[in-house]
């Protein structure tokens, strides 16, 4: 995936003001920032559900505004759930499926619960489950089809150790296996321990941006508390 | 999970039957939108005979305009709760996500959205010709014709509308504002060839009538999976 000089706007205030950067299969960037960095507003113009005022995402080349391919490649776990409340939490995952068109969505639905863990609660309507489930429900819908990019805004709010457990192994499997992925996160120690490039946005830009293997964790996580405590 | 390499995003029909499956399970298993309009508009329907004075109007002259007034406010709102789903909890971002072509949304949600209105005139017609005693016979195949012609109109306009008024502070009555104005074609010219059925006239009485219906469905269909994708735009 390949980021370039993305910038959005919302009412004269720049929420993303010149960001880029490339994610290659197996890389796992982990992005801080503290509240109104920019970061959500980003990942919606990852996923191709916000267009950017300038610059350009593309996945494998193609334009994922534009391109069914490219979103066909893209997951996203966001804050909200992206669930019907009425529908079960298999029903959800399943019509995710549909919409990416695999060929058993039955099956590739209960996989993706079994993966998050989730599996005995498949014909629970969502909004019969905890916000912790529903976080679950909404990691497996997101994750049905596979991507080769995976957005995840927050993805550990909410969850229990156990769920939080089953998602640090859902997105090792999957960067494992290929896949990009990109975690906003707030909690350092979470993030690093997946990331293989680390960034802090402050501001709509990256203030930092590195490798993971060069960065000292604690004088890192003493920066960070430094840059989110500087207000604006 | 992992042995999936290359799905085959579903084609605009496809796309668009899973988001009108969709959206129809979730309305069966409330049924709330569609019960309130249906007890309005058999409301609608009783209120109107109760003030009706046979004396001064005839039934076959008043029934039209029952029929389809009542018809378009019912109709509303079904439309108001089309989005209201996709809002709660931004079930939105998966569909906008999702490989499918933004026509493809409106397309299953317009077909939901017809199956609503089908839904109530299959109700409120039966009510209409019983209340007022009209002698329909073979015209009822004509007004089925009819209705679903004006269902298709009514409904095409509505969506695009229900899509751009539901992100808004005033949805309930945005709604009505944006749609009203369009749906006058479609009512007059419904309200105009039923009568001429009610009455017992031949359907070829109609048939000007119909062609502006058919014009304005042919129009709006296809002004409206056009315009859909930009409603959506943040």
């Amino acid at each position: 995936m390949q980021a370039e000089g993305l910038v959005r706007t919302f009412g004269g205030r720049r929420a993303v003001d010149g960001v880029s950067f490339t994610l290659h299969a197996g890389d796992c960037l982990a992005l801080f920032g503290p509240n109104g960095a920019g970061k959500t507003t980003l990942l919606r113009m990852l996923a191709g559900l916000l267009a950017p005022g300038q610059g350009s995402v593309r996945v494998n080349g193609v334009p994922v505004k534009e391109g069914a391919a490219a979103r066909a490649q893209v997951g996203l776990v966001s804050h909200a759930s992206m669930l019907y409340s009425v529908l079960t939490a298999r029903e959800n995952v399943e019509f995710a499926a549909r919409l990416y068109g695999l060929p058993d969505p039955r099956d590739a639905a209960m996989r993706a619960l079994e993966l998050m863990r989730v599996e005995d609660r498949a014909d629970a309507p969502a909004r019969t489950l905890s916000r912790g489930l529903q976080q679950r429900v909404s990691i497996a819908r997101a994750m049905v089809h596979s991507p080769s990019l995976l957005l995840c805004d927050e993805p550990y709010t909410g969850l229990d150790d156990a769920g939080s457990a089953a998602l640090t192994d859902a997105l090792t499997e999957r960067r494992e296996g290929g896949a990009a992925l990109l975690l906003v996160t707030h909690n350092l120690t979470e993030g690093l321990a997946l990331a293989t490039q680390a960034a802090i946005m402050r501001r709509g830009r990256f203030v930092r941006h590195e490798a993971r293997e060069l960065l000292d964790v604690r004088a890192y996580q003493a920066q960070y508390r430094e840059l989110a405590a500087v207000h604006d | 999970m992992t042995d999936i390499a290359v799905p085959t995003p579903p084609g605009m029909l496809a796309a668009a039957w899973l988001v009108a499956r969709k959206d129809l399970a979730i309305e069966f298993r409330t049924r709330t939108a569609f019960l309130s309009a249906l007890v309005f508009a058999l409301l609608g329907v009783t209120i109107f005979y109760f003030a009706w004075d046979a004396t001064a109007v005839a039934a076959a002259d008043l029934a039209p305009g029952v029929l389809w007034v009542i018809f378009t406010f019912a109709g509303l709102l079904g439309l108001q709760r089309s989005f209201g789903s996709e809002l709660a909890d931004r079930a939105v971002d998966g569909l906008l996500g999702a490989p499918i072509s933004r026509e493809s949304i409106y397309l299953g949600k317009a077909f939901a959205n017809l199956v609503f209105v089908a839904g109530i005139l299959f109700v409120t017609i039966p009510a209409v010709v019983l209340f007022y005693n009209l002698p329909m016979g073979s015209g009822i195949a004509a007004l089925a014709g009819i209705a679903a012609l004006a269902a298709v109109g009514l409904v095409a306009v509505g969506t695009l509308f229900s899509a751009m008024a539901v992100n808004t502070r005033m949805a309930e009555l945005l709604l009505p504002m944006l749609s009203l104005p369009f749906f006058v074609p479609v009512v007059m010219a419904a309200a105009q060839s039923s009568a001429r059925l009610m009455a017992g006239r031949p359907v070829a009485e109609a048939m000007p009538w119909l062609r502006i219906l058919v014009a304005f469905d042919i129009v709006f269909v296809t002004a409206c999976t056009l315009a859909f994708p930009f409603t959506l735009d943040e």
